[in-house]
């Protein structure tokens, strides 16, 4: 009964001074409106990178050459090179559960075809790379498992790759140069296009593997070895397992590093999620302090408006107000301009998050925890920055407010 | 007659530096239900300091305060705006309305903060109203009526909540003469009707209208003459 009175009251009071009401509620606006936003960009980041991920293909394990350590300095990850082919075919040989094994090898190649050329990357792959990949063939067909056992000049291209240097011409039977080697053109990919990190999937040439490694780049390694694994829950095993049988082919003594890393993309896509929200949390704690210098604002005026009505407030403390009904009277008043100012932070925050997933750069993804917890810091900071008004009108001593002008 | 206040041995001492300044040193005084009582003074005589703790915004320093035979002296600040709500009615100089309510808003006021229905809390405020005869200026704002209209209200909503006092002070300092008869006429027809009234003025012509005439003086009071008595309060 008398707390509606009092809603009522304090509505009349804010209404009775719009614009300084809407200045106030300005900051708590901004405030909950960058938090959402922020925050669904953040989420939007976050979507983005673990969709790639998990476009590399479920279950899968990559292993790559370790770091060099010589006399207590440490290379970059690759810069030993001790992975080979013939790991790879150990891999998929001799352990159990796994579904392909694909090393690669890659290089960046000026490709020429007549007058037209190109630069793109070249990657030396096996047969089985089609399947992990997913890819599609357009026109003609993927080199073979005797193509890269006897080291066949063919390549595969990618759509991006045959439109500028074929044009309309079909490139299939067309013999391009890479490193000043002629290649026979054997197949052209189905476009997969963008990936949602923007790189182009179809500026790609592929090659045999041992081609790559032998006639073109002269080398004798590998750059990764992709492991697809069967099922989800044995990827911990054949992890081991990979580990352990590297570990005895490169004769690795007990207690010293390994010269390889296997990499579980499951474990990547945890530490990606764990980093993208720590960038979430992190922007919408930023944007949640602008909320703090609403509060502050909210405060300050609160405090203007209790001097301003000291004998308004003597009025009703002497007609029988009691300390508490002061106090809520104004801490109503604060809560309210922020919890107003939350309201309507909150749609235009989602309304900007959709604006910027549509004209933007980001792709942006509204959650409700964010709509949630920004509206309830909204509330608290009206309460919080409230109180020291509220108690200051509440404790007015009425002789001294009837007496003031 | 029920005896409404019953003040012994109060004294308010302020301290001022080193030094205690007694605004009221020992003051006795008696008011039973239905008297219409000025109480006079010149300014600095403490007449508003007994005006205050009558009206239970103040506590004394030392002494009892007996208010319809409860002893309020010790009481809390929320207990005494409670006692202030439901037993006592204030009507101050300078009107003292709230200027964005209505005049039944503003009547309606103390029964708001007594937790009284809004129907209820309406009629209140609309029979307090007739009362002073302003029904028909239910809905204008304050600065929409006269001084004395606004005084009129301000007494309405004094009195909307049935106090046992209704407390006056210098309820016709701020109007002109016109305006101070129909006042204190309200005053003598909420007398006749049973309130008990305590009007703190200078001005002897307006202490007329009450049956006593209480002086303070220096914190004490000096002279208590009831109507018939031929002594005349001269407070110069």
């Amino acid at each position: 009964m008398l707390f509606t009175e009092l809603l009522k009251m304090a509505w009349r009071s804010l209404a009775a001074n719009k614009l300084r009401t809407f200045l106030t509620m300005l900051g708590v606006i901004i405030g909950v409106t960058s938090v959402i936003a922020l925050v669904s960009v953040g989420m939007g980041v976050k979507k983005n990178i673990l969709d790639n991920i998990s476009r590399l293909g479920s279950n899968m394990l990559i292993v790559m050459p370790g770091s060099a350590n010589r006399g207590g300095m440490r290379g970059a990850a690759g810069s030993v090179i001790t992975l080979t082919y013939d790991d790879a075919e150990a891999i998929k040989n001799k352990i159990k559960n796994v579904e392909y094994v694909s090393p690669t090898v890659q290089g960046s190649y000026q490709v020429v075809y007549g007058h037209e050329n190109w630069n793109t990357s070249v990657t030396g792959v096996i047969p089985e790379y089609v399947a992990i990949q997913s890819l599609e063939i357009k026109s003609g067909l993927f080199f073979s498992e005797h193509d890269v056992d006897v080291r066949n000049r063919v390549a595969v291209i990618g759509s991006t790759v045959a439109m500028n240097l074929f044009e309309s011409v079909n490139p299939v039977g067309k013999k391009i140069r890479i490193g000043n080697a002629p290649y026979t053109i054997i197949g052209v990919l189905e476009s997969k296009g963008q990936s949602s990190g923007g790189q182009d999937q179809d500026d790609v040439v592929l090659i045999p593997l041992t081609t790559a490694q032998e006639r073109l780049i002269g080398i004798t390694y590998v750059r990764s070895i992709n492991v697809q694994v069967t099922e989800a829950d044995k990827m911990d095993e054949v992890q081991s397992n990979i580990e352990k049988l590297l570990r005895q082919r490169h004769r690795i003594r007990e207690g010293t590093e390994n010269d390889f890393n296997v990499r579980n993309l499951t474990t990547l896509m945890e530490t990606m999620t764990s980093t993208t929200t720590m960038i979430t949390l992190l922007l919408g704690a930023i944007a949640g302090i602008s909320l703090i210098v609403g509060g502050v604002g909210i405060m300050n005026i609160t405090l203007a408006s209790v001097t301003e009505r000291t004998r308004e407030i003597g009025i009703r403390k002497a007609i029988g107000a009691t300390y508490s009904n002061i106090m809520l009277q104004f801490l109503i008043e604060s809560t309210m301009i922020s919890v107003i100012g939350g309201i309507i932070g909150i749609l235009i925050g989602v309304g900007a998050a959709q604006a910027i997933s549509k004209f933007g750069a980001f792709t942006t993804v509204i959650s409700w925890v964010s709509i949630a917890a920004s509206f309830g810091f909204a509330l608290f900071v009206g309460i919080f920055f409230g109180m020291l008004p509220a108690r200051k009108a509440a404790r007015l001593d009425p002789i001294e407010a009837l007496r003031y002008e | 007659m029920t005896n409404v206040v019953t003040i012994t041995g109060v004294k308010k001492l302020y301290k001022m530096g080193s030094e205690t300044v007694a605004a009221l040193n020992g003051v006795d005084l008696r008011i039973d239900e239905g008297e219409f009582v000025a109480l006079m003074g010149p300014s600095g005589s403490g007449k508003s300091t007994l005006m205050n703790i009558l009206g239970c915004l103040d506590r004394p320093t030392v002494g009892s305060y007996k208010l319809l035979g409860q002893e309020v002296s010790g009481l809390s600040d929320d207990e005494l705006a409670r006692i202030r709500n439901k037993t006592i009615g204030f009507v101050f100089q300078n009107f003292n309305l709230l200027p964005k309510l209505t005049s039944l808003e503003n009547v309606a006021l103390p029964a708001v903060y007594a937790g009284i229905g809004t129907k209820e809390r309406l009629a209140l405020a609309t029979e307090a109203l007739r009362k002073v005869s302003l029904e028909d200026r239910a809905e204008h704002l304050p600065g929409e009526l006269s001084g004395g209209q606004r005084q009129r209200v301000a007494i309405a909503r004094a009195i909307a909540m049935k106090p046992a006092i209704l407390m006056a002070d210098e309820p016709t300092g701020n109007l002109d003469t016109k305006s101070t008869g129909e006042i204190m006429e309200i005053f003598r027809d909420l007398h006749k009707t049973g309130s008990t009234i305590i009007l703190v003025t200078h001005e002897p012509d307006i202490a007329q209208a009450a049956d006593r005439q209480i002086l303070v003086k220096d914190g004490q009071i000096t002279k208590d003459i009831s109507r018939g008595s031929s002594e005349v309060i001269d407070i110069v």
